[in-house]
């Protein structure tokens, strides 16, 4: 069997006394999407903030693509990957974060084109033709120009994907990804994510729209206090859940 | 439309007649209004007509060589030592919000001891206390040999020490002012821009400190317009910048009321100036904010001339386009 995109085993994180993963062990394949669910403070969005190492985890082993986050190891000894190295691992994992995040001073285009002009040195030619590429995948073709404060929240929220995509990443990650929008709006932002979960692309997204995990998941995950509760195909677990807890919570948001 | 059932679909009513209503009176703005006219005019009465102010004597000197050349000194110094100040103020700003806590404490104690002596004390210190201290500078090695003398006499010209006494005073205001801004940028910006693999000092310099901009120039426009007026402390250090220059006349004419005059009417020409640029700055960094800013002199200009029989509307200053889809620009 080939090497899993993401690997987790045992990964322990702390926020002073407060343990908030107690013990997360999950594999999710390449072109694999996984969705992430849970209630609030069960530590779903810090362990998908551990996996590009925005949270450092305390013990445990976490690897993306067979490398660890964050470390390097040689023998039996883990080496500290300095920032320019941690950078270089994160610019190939995309995220999508609950509050867009857009940079408010730049324009849509501006916003896409960034990261791959700056990070991977892309002439801007180049990288403004890939931009407007994705934007227009994202329904967004006619609003290059504007900036975050003049789209609604769904185009942001499209903008930010869009962004992600730019530097060609591996792995994208999904943080809440609806959870800001507008009834109305939540709709063109998961048709954009289930066109790129068709396109093979290995998502891991934490969201609240149990609907669309059970279509487009490959594998559903219940979290709760930390650690992974139930896993499994979406159908099984949404239809017979084995765990008390998982059913008290699946009837609340059903 | 009496009595007709209520429905979400019911087309808009057509405007009826507009609203006609007597204003409301307001007899004490007129009472108030009239006062300060009274005293405005009673002063401006007395300023024109008694002859002590001597405006024969300020017409004289407002344009006399040696003040007009210190009027340029004001300037050079006032850009010099600001920018020394916007320098060291990023980089004191920086260096406090390190991780590394001894460069954090570093950065305090600089601030520490700038924020805490009195600035026309450290004029006086810089001309003459660093060349009674230390007559020869050696530059080099720590404990090893000196690779460069400099005889600090010559270097430390009034000048330079008013400009490193100002500049390093003001980097300790200024950081302050920029790690404010730092802290108002939202932490999600830092972490967008990292997940995309910017390195800190990148995300840094294109996304942090250009939104924190927009927190940093108004303060910096106040601290600009007080550097200007603080520059006449180099009459401390035998300037030669405008209000040195007055009073080295008025100690020769005794002729001060018509010289304050005279500095005052620059010192205030100067800082209009730079109300100007304040204004111009903070509108380029309010671009992508949703506020509407208000049209530029020029720009209402242009809108007066060329948009007749347009929509006004049609002029965007924030120069990007228009469209239905965007949440209210206006």
């Amino acid at each position: 069997m080939t090497e899993p995109m993401v690997k987790a085993e045992g990964v322990h994180k702390r926020f002073g006394r407060l343990e908030v993963l107690r013990g997360i062990s999950l594999e999710v394949a390449s072109g694999e999407v996984m969705c992430v669910i849970g209630p609030s403070g069960s530590g779903k969005s810090t362990f998908l903030r551990c996996i590009n190492h925005l949270e450092k985890i305390d013990s445990g082993r976490l690897s993306v693509d067979g490398d660890l986050v964050g470390y390097r190891q040689r023998g039996d000894r883990l080496y500290e990957l300095r920032d320019s190295e941690v950078a270089k691992r994160r610019a190939e994992i995309g995220m999508v974060f609950q509050r867009f995040n857009l940079f408010p001073h730049k324009t849509a285009l501006d916003n896409v084109i960034e990261a791959p002009c700056r990070v991977r040195s892309t002439p801007r030619r180049e990288a403004v033709a890939h931009a407007q590429e994705l934007l227009d995948r994202v329904g967004l073709a006619d609003k290059l120009a504007s900036y975050p404060a003049q789209l609604s929240g769904g185009q942001q929220q499209r903008v930010a994907i869009a962004r992600a995509l730019a530097m060609k990443p591996k792995l994208m990650l999904f943080d809440e990804p609806t959870s800001a929008l507008d009834p109305e709006l939540v709709g063109d932002v998961l048709d954009v994510m289930r066109a790129l979960a068709k396109d093979g692309m290995t998502m891991i997204v934490v969201t609240h729209e149990i609907g669309f995990a059970r279509e487009v998941a490959d594998k559903l995950v219940f979290m709760d206090e930390g650690i992974v509760v139930e896993a499994g195909a979406p159908r099984d677990v949404i239809a017979k859940p084995q765990h008390e807890r998982t059913r008290a919570f699946l009837s609340k948001v059903l | 439309m009496s009595g007709a059932p209520l429905n979400a679909l019911d087309p808009a009513t057509p405007a009826a007649d507009e609203i006609k209503a007597v204003p409301v009176r307001h007899p004490g703005r007129w009472v108030a209004s009239a006062i300060v006219v009274l005293v405005g005019v009673s002063i401006v009465n007395s300023i024109v007509t008694n002859p002590r102010f001597g405006w024969g004597h300020v017409g004289h000197y407002l344009f006399v060589g040696r003040i007009t050349g210190g009027v340029l000194v004001t300037i050079e110094l006032t850009l010099a030592a600001q920018g020394i100040g916007i320098v060291l103020g990023v980089l004191l700003a920086v260096m406090r919000l390190s991780p590394n806590p001894l460069i954090s404490w570093a950065s305090w104690i600089y601030i520490w001891f700038f924020r805490g002596t009195p600035v026309y004390v450290q004029i006086i210190f810089w001309y003459v206390g660093i060349a009674a201290l230390y007559p020869m500078i050696d530059l080099g090695v720590p404990f090893g040999p000196a690779l460069i003398h400099i005889n600090a006499n010559t270097v430390i010209t009034s000048f330079m020490a008013v400009v490193l006494a100002l500049g390093l005073n003001e980097g300790a205001y200024m950081s302050e002012i920029v790690r404010a801004g730092i802290i108002s940028v939202d932490e999600g910006q830092h972490e967008a821009a990292l997940s995309l693999g910017m390195t800190r000092l990148q995300t840094m310099r294109r996304i942090v400190l250009p939104q924190a901009m927009r927190v940093i120039i108004p303060p910096t426009g106040n601290e600009t317009i007080s550097m200007l007026k603080t520059t006449s402390l180099a009459v401390a250090a035998a300037g030669s910048e405008l209000f040195s220059q007055a009073t080295n006349i008025f100690n020769a004419t005794y002729e001060i009321i018509p010289l304050l005059i005279v500095a005052s009417i620059w010192y205030l020409a100067m800082t209009s100036v730079l109300y100007v640029g304040q204004y111009y700055l903070e509108r380029y960094f309010a671009r992508g904010s949703s506020r509407e800013l208000p049209p530029t002199p020029w720009q209402k200009i242009r809108r007066g001339v060329f948009s007749f029989g347009h929509d006004p509307v049609a002029l965007n200053p924030l120069g990007a386009p228009h469209d239905g889809g965007g949440i209210g620009l206006r």
